[in-house]
């Protein structure tokens, strides 16, 4: 049984039908990206996968349980946790108060100072900045802060919503490179990108989705060779 | 980040710009014909003062309410002078049989603290239902909609708390451990008005303490800069909605048991004013800061206090203390005009960018 099940999500704005029947499954220990244009319902898959939005029908499962109708903050306590599309840091907080929020559902000290301690390994940059405001980083410290701040919630799997929007196409690597080093320190991903080429080079398996539909899933490897997604999404003709 | 593009000057802004000079230009020449004519000594300066920063303070305390409310939902709760109406007006029935039992004489400590604790858990109780009841369910309503439930909220609760405690002014009992001057050194100061400067600021101070040093008042930021993220961070966001309401609505319990300390009465219309005075401050200091909120109480009630005779004084007008309201919006246009973000405000339009 995959660690996450989402089955036949209708997702809707008012009468705009976002999602029309998506069915996704990350087995643990996976990274499975899925690709799309602008306004595919990317965004909305993971914000219904959240508990900010309430799809219409269909199921989402995490190991089993049954967490559809569940409030946002009550979906991070089960260990589903996102990294939103925009980063969305606290920009008046501190880096370390940003951080603090990401542990907020959190109340073991000792869990959560080794967290902490992970986060400040895996980005120093943060615990250089840990006192500055976090508004005034840039954006690929944003980034770094917004994925610092969900790895301090103890995801059992992390959805992450365009992590290299916007950013550099140096930092765009850097980004990536952690998300395979996170990866490899056993934590599941959920990955929602533009960059489809990126994508494809760190996740086992692809999911494409167009206008509110899955389109057709495969490993990654074939993804990236198949006609229409090279044409479509990695800017081949 | 923040494109800085030079505003154009429209003949609104030169209309604007020149009231607001001609304002300043009269305060000026008020205060220096006031001052030449020297009609006051130091005392009476000292006397403004010290009643400016009583008044003020209370001010600040109901101004956290409106600006932490702004801060969470960007609306202005307009019912929250009945919020702090409610608190003291139930209280008094409290504080009154103490007095008559003779409690209030024997133990004054024990029986005022019993009464700030009834005031401040009616207007926490109060707040939490408007809250729930009132806006809740018009959360995702276009703006105007939770305004105008706000102005039928408060005359809701103005006309429940006439139907409830009668129309007239209530006298509040006298303390006679609080009655009389102290001495600061030189300095002479009524003891009461010592207790609301003391009591206001120690309120502050705790409430600021606890939004910037604790884990619920981290959240509470964050749920005011970004709900949703708050929410992905496991911040239940309506239970913080409801906390903010309960804490604005203890600090104005909590200051209209010192407003009635200060004036000795309360009546079911005591609101109004203190309320749109706290208002004022909020905007003052920046609507949705808190520092600014206790700034702009304070500045408020010392302008409100020290205006009439040092501005108008000097300018020939008699009997100037009638005007000091007039005088608290003067302040009010004064900083809009020159300062449409207030003391402490950040740019918002900027800041959206
Ligand atoms: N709040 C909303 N109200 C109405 N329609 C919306 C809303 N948010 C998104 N949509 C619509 O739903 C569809 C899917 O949007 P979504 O944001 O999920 O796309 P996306 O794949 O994340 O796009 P992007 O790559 O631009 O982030 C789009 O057609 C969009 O216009
Ligand atoms: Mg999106």
């Amino acid at each position: 049984m995959a660690m996450l099940e989402i089955r036949d999500i209708h997702t809707y704005y008012g009468n705009i039908h976002a999602l029309k029947g998506i069915s996704v499954e990350v087995e643990r220990g996976e990274i499975v990206t899925i690709i799309g244009a602008n306004g595919a319902g990317k965004s909305t898959l993971l914000k219904t996968a959240s508990g900010i939005l309430r799809p219409r029908s269909g199921s989402i499962r995490l190991e089993g349980r049954e967490l559809t109708r569940l409030a946002p903050h009550e979906v991070v306590r089960e260990g589903i946790v996102q990294v939103p599309e925009g980063r969305r840091i606290f920009g008046r907080l501190t880096v370390l108060e940003n951080l603090d929020m990401g542990a907020f559902t959190c109340s073991d000290r000792r869990r959560n100072a080794a967290n902490l301690e992970r986060v400040f390994t895996l980005f120093p940059r943060l615990k250089e900045r840990s006192r500055q405001v976090a508004g005034t980083l840039s954006g690929g410290e944003q980034q770094m802060l917004a994925m610092g701040r969900a790895l301090m919630a103890n995801p059992k799997i992390l959805l992450m919503d365009e992590p290299s929007m916007g950013l550099a196409p140096v930092l765009v690597d850097g980004i990536f490179e952690t998300i395979r080093r996170l990866n490899e320190a056993g934590t599941t991903i959920l990955l929602v990108e533009q960059n489809a080429r990126m994508a494809l080079q760190v996740a086992r398996r692809g999911y494409v989705l167009q206008s509110g539909s899955i389109l057709f899933s495969d490993a990654a490897a074939p993804l990236a060779e198949n006609e229409m997604v090279r044409k479509a999404y990695l800017g081949e003709h | 980040m923040a494109r800085l593009t030079r505003r154009k000057l429209t003949p609104t802004d030169i209309v604007m710009w020149t009231i607001g000079a001609i304002l300043i230009a009269l305060i000026l020449w008020g205060s220096i014909a006031t001052l030449a004519r020297g009609a006051y000594s130091l005392d009476h300066w000292i006397d403004f003062t010290i009643f400016g920063l009583a008044q003020g303070s209370i001010y600040a305390l109901i101004a956290m309410g409106y600006t932490m409310v702004y801060g969470v939902l960007r609306m202005i709760n307009f019912a929250h002078s009945e919020v702090f109406m409610s608190g003291p007006y139930t209280a008094y029935y409290v504080a009154a049989y103490f007095y008559r039992s003779g409690l209030l004489e024997a133990h004054p400590v024990l029986s005022m603290t019993m009464v700030f604790l009834v005031s401040m858990a009616v207007s926490t109780l109060i707040a939490y239902l408007l809250e729930m009841i009132a806006y809740r369910p018009l959360r995702s309503a276009p703006r105007l909609v939770p305004l105008i439930t706000a102005i039928g909220a408060s005359f809701f609760l103005q006309y429940v708390f006439r139907g409830l405690y009668g129309s007239g002014f209530q006298a509040y009992p006298v303390i006679r451990a609080l009655e009389g001057p102290m001495y600061i050194g030189p300095v002479r100061i009524l003891k009461f008005q010592l207790l609301v400067i003391f009591a206001a600021a120690l309120l502050m101070i705790a409430l600021y303490q606890f939004t910037q040093r604790t884990r619920l008042g981290r959240a509470l930021r964050s749920v005011s800069e970004d709900k949703e993220a708050a929410a992905l961070m496991g911040v239940d966001v309506d239970r913080m909605i409801s906390m903010t309401f309960m804490i604005g609505g203890a600090a104005a319990g909590a200051a209209g048991v010192l407003y009635a300390i200060m004036f000795k009465q309360v009546h079911f219309f005591m609101g109004f004013i203190p309320g749109l005075k706290a208002f004022t401050a909020a905007v003052l200091g920046g609507i949705g800061n808190i520092p600014g909120a206790m700034l702009g109480g304070i500045f408020l009630g010392l302008v409100e206090s020290i205006g009439p005779s040092l501005f108008l004084d000097g300018l020939g007008i008699t009997a100037p203390y009638q005007l000091k309201d007039a005088i608290a919006f003067t302040m009010l246009v004064l900083v809009l005009i020159f300062r449409p973000t207030g003391i402490l405000g950040e740019r918002l339009a900027v800041k959206k960018a």
